[in-house]
Parts: structure tokens; C-alpha cells; sequence
């Protein structure tokens, strides 16, 4: 097959997928998860050089599984050896910042109906003291445990009555709406509890009932981690096309960047990531933010977030990218870099143009332009929290990599 | 056309690469359309042979 014909069949996966929310059980249940296994965001890294953010969600995962009963005895177990790091994306999963998944949490299983394959993403926490930014404190855990006990199991109820939320319109919808799906998601997360609405209140009652309404209203990004899936669930069925150029996968663990490329398959190709630049909330600087964190650039690989800028100038500014004109700038630069344009996901103001979409690593390499993601910025320290937003590009070096790797597998 | 005939109206310029040139001619008032152009993969020899090589498997 040529580099054409496979760059062809790898777009033709992307713009086919059908993403569609059918479920909410724990980890062990939707993925197998073992005893012992910590999932984390990014390509695989060893704990000594974890971020802090990191290493303070998995002594957080520990102790909400009660396999350590403190901070000291989570330690000593990683130490010893009892904890195995695995990237979520080797388990078909996402998840934003950290990335943490353990077996008893509960995740989002998504099936893409054109071609089979499935995809996981844990719920999002909200903001301030979360898991995901490295936050492991009482409140935090006796969150995860609500969710795990009364939120995820009647999410689950919900959706298995519903009969599974199609999310290509949805998202579709949302973009119209100004979202891009990575730093805005409020059109998208109102999309998703309209659609949950009707058959949640037939599940859920009482104080439950309540509680759950109350946390969905109150997080404006409680769609990201749906939009990473339902991008997790595309882009897998990339993997494995032999020649093809195309970015399957791009994930971040807080050192390194990592990229997957269709015609390699799970190989990762990584470089030392860089760190966001863009908002900071008041009381925080550039000297507080982490280097790059998080699975959540799964988005931009199907030309959403930085790549679909153009979709969402509020989010352009929050970024700190400018308005509306370097906006439309940024995905225009993205469209040299990819190979088509989403039949589904348009752009009302550039011309109801599809998103851009199909990362092409000769091009990257070819022009220097490498891809833009928006991000949130977790502070430096575990548990500091989000201390800003901003823009963050993905390092050339991945790309090269690859394309080594491709011109030797091409013989 | 003669350089007196050239030199004689105000010039038109169209600058390519560097932008530093066209922002010159911006700041004394002269008008520049500007390419955003870059040598391919920045004139480095050993990735150029690497395109080439997945480049010329689509002329197949």
C-alpha cells in the first residue's frame, strides 16, 4: 500500500467513527483492570520521574483503594514495588492532568459503531481540589468514593436506559455552540445533560438524585473527559495501518510528549514536553505551572481544542491566544499540518469549513508547524490545583522520531 | 521595463520568508504583502531524504 493510499484509509477511519456513550461501570469491570494496577496519563514513565502533580494522584488512588492507608505506606509501597504503572492509553483508555484510573473507579465506556472498538474515560471531578491535579486530601477521596458509590452507578443506569448517547452530533452541536472541547465545554456538557435528563430522573430519586444534578450543573467541563473518549474511540481504530503517516494518538505524562502514528501501532515517539504559556489565575505565574500534563490532547488529534480555535474565541481568550482573529489564525496555520476536514464537526466562522483534521507527520516535519493543544495548567506542587489556561505546542521531536521510524519501515 | 521607469513609481513589494523585512517596509509606510514561507523542513539534509523516501512512495 502506498503512503497515499494508506494516509487515505487512516482519514477514512477517522471521519467514519460513531462515538457513542453506552455505559458507566468501574474500571475492573469495563477494562479488567488488576489489583495493584495504577493507570496514568501519557506515554509510560517510571515513578522517580514523575511530576509531583503525578506521583500526589497516585498516593490519592492508593489510599482510596485502601491499598495504603497513608501517604508514608503509599510511598513505601511503590517503593517495594507493589505498584504497577501502566499509560491508560494501553488499556484503551483517557484521562485529563494525571490521568489516574484504578479498578474500582468508575469510567465512561464509549463504543464507536463504525468499527467496534471501544473506549474509556474516567468521570470528571470538577475543579479545585481534584484528583487530576494531584490533590489527595479527605475531601478528594470522599469524593471519588461518591462517585464510585452512588454518581458513576446511577450515570450507569441512566445511560444503559437511554439506550447510549450518540456523541458526533452532539459534539457537532457543541462546536457550533463556540465550544472546542478542550477549554470550553459548556454548550457541550448542557448538550449531554439534556440528552441524560429524561431518563436519569426515571432512575434516580431523592437526595441522590440531587446530588448528582447539583455536580453536573456545576461543572462546565464535565464533557471533556466524554470528548476524550469519544477522540479515544476514533483514533484507535488508526493503529496498525502499515505506511500510514497520520497521528493516531498524542498524551502527555509531565516529561515527556508522546505520539502514535497509525503505520507503527502502539509505538510510542516521544520528546521532552513543553510548558504551557497563557492565563494564570490571580495569585499564580508562569513560575507555578507544570510542564505539560494529560491525556486530554487525544481532542486535538481529531481536530478539536487548539486545532479547532477558530470554533471558540472565548476559549481562544481564557487561553490567552488572543480573540477572534488570532483564533481563526491558529486553525488555518493547523490546516497545513493535517490531511482533511471533518465532514461533521464545521466551523460556522470559517465558513462552515470542517474542523482540520488528520495530523500528518510529513507535514509537520515539512513545514516546522507543529500541533497547537489548549490546556489547562496544573500547578507545579501536588494539589495546587488548575493555576491557569493556556496554549502548548507539541514538541517537534516526536515527529521526526517518527518519521525515522517510518522511512525505515518503508524499507 | 528600464530601472528609471522602475525607480520612478512607488515600489510594490512582496516579501517572502523572514518577516522582519516586511515589517520594515510596514513601519515607513510602504505597502508589503508578506509570505509566511520556510525552507522544508528547514533545509535539514537528513529529514529531507526522509520525506523523499515516504514522498516517493505515493508516486508509485
Amino acid at each position: 500500500m502506498t503512503v497515499r493510499a494508506a494516509n487515505a484509509e487512516a482519514l477514512r477511519r477517522l471521519l467514519a467513527a460513531e462515538p457513542v456513550l453506552t455505559d458507566c461501570v468501574s474500571a475492573v469491570e469495563a477494562i479488567g483492570l488488576e489489583p495493584g494496577v495504577v493507570l496514568h496519563a501519557g506515554p509510560p514513565i517510571g515513578w522517580q520521574v514523575m511530576c509531583a502533580p503525578v506521583q500526589g494522584a497516585i498516593v490519592g488512588a492508593l489510599r482510596y483503594e485502601g491499598w495504603a492507608s497513608s501517604e508514608a505506606d503509599a510511598l513505601e509501597l511503590v517503593a517495594r514495588g507493589g505498584v504497577r504503572l501502566e499509560p491508560c492509553h494501553h488499556r484503551g483508555a483517557v484521562g485529563p492532568m494525571a490521568g489516574i484510573i484504578t479498578r474500582s473507579m468508575p469510567v465512561f465506556v464509549l463504543e464507536n459503531r463504525a468499527f467496534g472498538n471501544r473506549a474509556c474515560a474516567t468521570i470528571n471531578e470538577g475543579l479545585g481540589r481534584v484528583l487530576r491535579f494531584g490533590a489527595n486530601d479527605e475531601t478528594v477521596l470522599a469524593r471519588l468514593a461518591w462517585l464510585r458509590d452512588e454518581a458513576g452507578p446511577l450515570l450507569g443506569k441512566a445511560l444503559r436506559r437511554s439506550g447510549g448517547i450518540e456523541l458526533r452530533t452532539l459534539m457537532a452541536q457543541a462546536l457550533q455552540m463556540g465550544d472546542e472541547m478542550h477549554q470550553r465545554n459548556v454548550a457541550a456538557s448542557s448538550l449531554f445533560v439534556r440528552a441524560l435528563l429524561p431518563s436519569l430522573v426515571r432512575e434516580g430519586t431523592g437526595a441522590a438524585l440531587e446530588r448528582l444534578t447539583d455536580f453536573l450543573a456545576g461543572n462546565d467541563q464535565f464533557f471533556l473527559n466524554l470528548a476524550m473518549a469519544a477522540a479515544k474511540a476514533a483514533t484507535d481504530s488508526l493503529l496498525g495501518i502499515p505506511g500510514s503517516t497520520v497521528v493516531a494518538a498524542m498524551a502527555r505524562n509531565g516529561a515527556e510528549f508522546g505520539i502514535r502514528v497509525a503505520g507503527c501501532g502502539a509505538r510510542w515517539f516521544t520528546a521532552p514536553v513543553n510548558t504551557p504559556e497563557g492565563f494564570f489565575f490571580p495569585g499564580f505565574g508562569p513560575t507555578d505551572a507544570n510542564p505539560d500534563l494529560g491525556d486530554s490532547a487525544i481532542v486535538e488529534t481529531l481536530g478539536l481544542g487548539g486545532m479547532a480555535m477558530a470554533a471558540s474565541p472565548g476559549a481562544a481568550r481564557f487561553v490567552g491566544a488572543g480573540g477572534v482573529a488570532e483564533a481563526l489564525r491558529i486553525t488555518e496555520e493547523m490546516r497545513e499540518i493535517t490531511l482533511g476536514e471533518h465532514p461533521y464537526f464545521r466551523i460556522p466562522a470559517q465558513g462552515d469549513r470542517g474542523a482540520p483534521v488528520g495530523i500528518d507527520v510529513r507535514r509537520v516535519v515539512t513545514t516546522g508547524i507543529t500541533p497547537l493543544i489548549n490546556t489547562g495548567i496544573a500547578g507545579r506542587k501536588a494539589g495546587v490545583g488548575q493555576v491557569g489556561a493556556g496554549v502548548v505546542r507539541a514538541p517537534f521531536g516526536c515527529f521526526t522520531a517518527a518519521l525515522e521510524a517510518l522511512a525505515a519501515d518503508d524499507g | 521595463m528600464s530601472l528609471e521607469t522602475a525607480l520612478s513609481k512607488p515600489p510594490r513589494v512582496i516579501n517572502i520568508g523572514l518577516d522582519v523585512f516586511a515589517l520594515e517596509l510596514q513601519a515607513a509606510g510602504v505597502p508589503v504583502i508578506h509570505v509566511d514561507w520556510r525552507p522544508p523542513a528547514a533545509g535539514d539534509p537528513r529529514l529531507l531524504a526522509l520525506l523523499e523516501r515516504l514522498e516517493g512512495d505515493d508516486e508509485e
